[in-house]
């Protein structure tokens, strides 16, 4: 049976958890052409090697970031979304969008990344 | 002909053409090159040589001939689609099973079983009549059945009010079929070899070379090979080669698991699957119980096995056929799935001139093994995509066409 450490809940069952995918960055509602909706609604990189992914905890309903590498089938790291943006440098590297425009905000909410290693 | 049986099997030596003729050395140029020599590529190729002439094509294999998802699947072969799409396309599928065995002269062993979609909730059996309507209309023979129907035909089956999950009924397609996965892609092998295809493993692809926008050949760890035309038909690897040609798909690679158990002498006729249980069960010709489920619930690119897997599928397995407690498992494996967001195939025309794709076949590509040869072979001798597969066109990711397909291929394959 497979443990994931959870940021909020710690440790946990991986059977608690659900997939949430590659993460991309959203375009902007109001301004995305329809080639932009297509690339972020279906079109993955669906890397074979260390990936960044969502992840959610279901009985708590909380979303988080893991780092994953899905040859291995380990998880090497997880962490809040928080901290997964205080983390630019290493965050664009793994956002091969080929977009110009930022992963996203850097926001840096509480200070306590929460990042815990599986 | 009984005169010559004699002789032959009298006879000292048993004379045999060779199955497969291999060609050990690569040319440099091909008219077509297609990667990857399972299933799909091969009858890719044979159609290519028996219907449209052209005979000068490498089939480049990494591994071995037919060692990925056509040596690993279940094999079963079916029609009862949701999509009018999707029902259309996979019926022709069948009928060419059919006379697979003839037309390859091959035993591919096709034996139609029947085939069950459980159904335990009321919006199961909704699924069921929605399915059984679209078939209906297309010409594909499936109903709707009561629970009391199900037990008659399969009398081995838990049909009471016992089980945690009662089997109100089902949707029932008698044409539901299995067959001998090798057999099938080694049949396509032999009689395009005869023809003049060439297929070469140990060879895997690298690169694919581009100038001026359109495809002109493949690099491979044996050198590099022109080409007129390049196709791809990878399966769990499509995203891998697809970035080579500068494509990106709406493709997730996730395992699908499998396995067996010790056989045992014919109790189970039907193919049985339970969309709401997560399993599914057939008894092969050996008379091993083929059993699976759903793809794993995320995205891997390794064939490990699990015990969540087996646990859940024996849960279910064991209130659906209580005398399965006696058997033990004899072999587990895994596959790399090509998964698509709509559980419908990618094939045709890509946004790379000369260069074809067959991909997204996920959990449910062997079935389509011969209609997808055909139709891909169409396409690329053609250079047009064809009616029937127009709906399956990569581009429909753009213009959010998408077809539909999870209510009835998300576990039975
Ligand atoms: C456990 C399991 C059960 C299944 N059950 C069913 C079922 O019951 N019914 C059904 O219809 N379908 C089923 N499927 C799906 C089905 O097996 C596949 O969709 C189908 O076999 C795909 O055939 P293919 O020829 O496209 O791929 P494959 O047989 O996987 O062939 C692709 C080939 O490409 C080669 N390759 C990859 N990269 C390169 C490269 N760079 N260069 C050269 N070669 C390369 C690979 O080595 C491989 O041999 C199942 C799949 C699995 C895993």
């Amino acid at each position: 049976m497979k443990i994931v450490n959870c940021p909020l809940n710690g440790p946990r069952n991986i059977s608690e958890f659900v997939w949430g995918g590659e993460v991309k960055p959203m375009p902007d509602p109001a301004k995305a052409t329809d080639r932009e909706w297509t690339e972020y609604l279906f079109l993955e990189e669906n890397l074979a090697g260390d990936i960044t992914e969502w992840w959610l905890h279901a009985p708590t309903n909380y979303w988080f970031i893991a780092r994953r590498n899905t040859i291995t089938d380990q998880f090497l790291e997880t962490m809040t979304y928080d901290a997964f943006l205080a983390r630019q440098p290493l965050a664009s590297a793994v956002i091969p969008s080929g977009e110009a425009e930022p992963a996203a905000k850097p926001v840096t909410g509480g200070g306590d990344t929460g990042a815990t290693s599986a | 002909m009984p005169f010559a049986l004699l002789k032959y099997g009298l006879s000292r030596e048993h004379p045999d053409d060779p199955h497969f003729r291999w060609k050990p050395d690569l040319k440099k140029t091909y008219d077509v090159v297609i990667i990857g020599a399972g299933g799909h590529g091969l009858a890719a190729a044979y159609h290519l040589a028996k219907d449209h002439g052209i005979t000068n094509i490498a089939v480049l294999e990494k591994g071995w001939l037919a060692g990925g998802n056509t040596a690993r699947n279940t094999t079963i072969v079916r029609a009862n689609y949701l999509t009018p799409e999707g029902v259309a396309f996979y019926k022709e599928s069948v009928e060419l099973f059919r006379t697979l065995s003839n037309e390859l002269d091959i035993n591919v062993m096709y034996s139609e079983r029947g085939h069950f979609t459980l159904a335990h909730t009321d919006a199961a059996m909704r699924t069921a009549r929605w399915r059984a309507e679209v078939n209906k209309h297309l010409g594909v023979n499936s109903e709707v059945i009561d629970s009391a129907e199900v037990k008659r035909i399969c009398p081995t089956m838990n049909v009471t009010d016992e089980a945690r999950y009662p089997i109100l009924g089902a949707l029932y397609h008698p044409p539901g079929a299995i067959a001998r996965h090798d057999a099938v892609a080694w049949g396509y092998a032999k009689e395009a070899m005869k023809r003049g295809v060439e297929v070469h493993t140990q060879t895997e692809v690298k690169k694919i070379l581009i100038e001026n926008g359109r495809a002109i050949g493949v690099e491979t760890n044996r050198g590099i090979i022109h080409a007129g035309k390049v196709m791809q038909a990878v399966a769990g690897s499509s995203s891998h080669v697809a970035r080579m040609a500068g494509l990106k798909l709406p493709i997730k690679t996730i395992p699908l698991q499998a396995c067996v158990s010790e056989p045992v002498k014919p109790i189970l006729d039907q193919i049985v699957v339970s969309g709401s249980l997560h399993v599914y069960i057939s008894q092969s010709a050996r008379g091993e119980m083929v059993m699976g489920g759903a793809t794993d619930p995320y995205g891997l690119y390794s064939s490990r096995s699990t015990l969540d897997f087996k646990e859940s599928l024996m849960g279910h397995m064991l209130e659906l056929f209580p005398f399965m407690g006696e058997l033990r498992i004899l072999r587990q494996w895994a596959g790399m799935a090509d998964m698509t967001p709509d559980f419908s195939p990618v094939m045709g025309l890509t946004p790379l001139e000369n260069y074809y794709i067959d991909a997204g076949w996920g959990t449910w590509g062997f079935k389509a093994t011969p209609v997808c040869g055909k139709r891909m072979a169409e396409c690329v001798a053609t250079g047009r995509q064809p009616d029937l597969i127009k709906p399956f066109a990569l581009s429909r990711f753009s213009t959010f066409d998408l077809v539909g397909e999870k209510g009835a291929a998300s576990v039975g394959h």
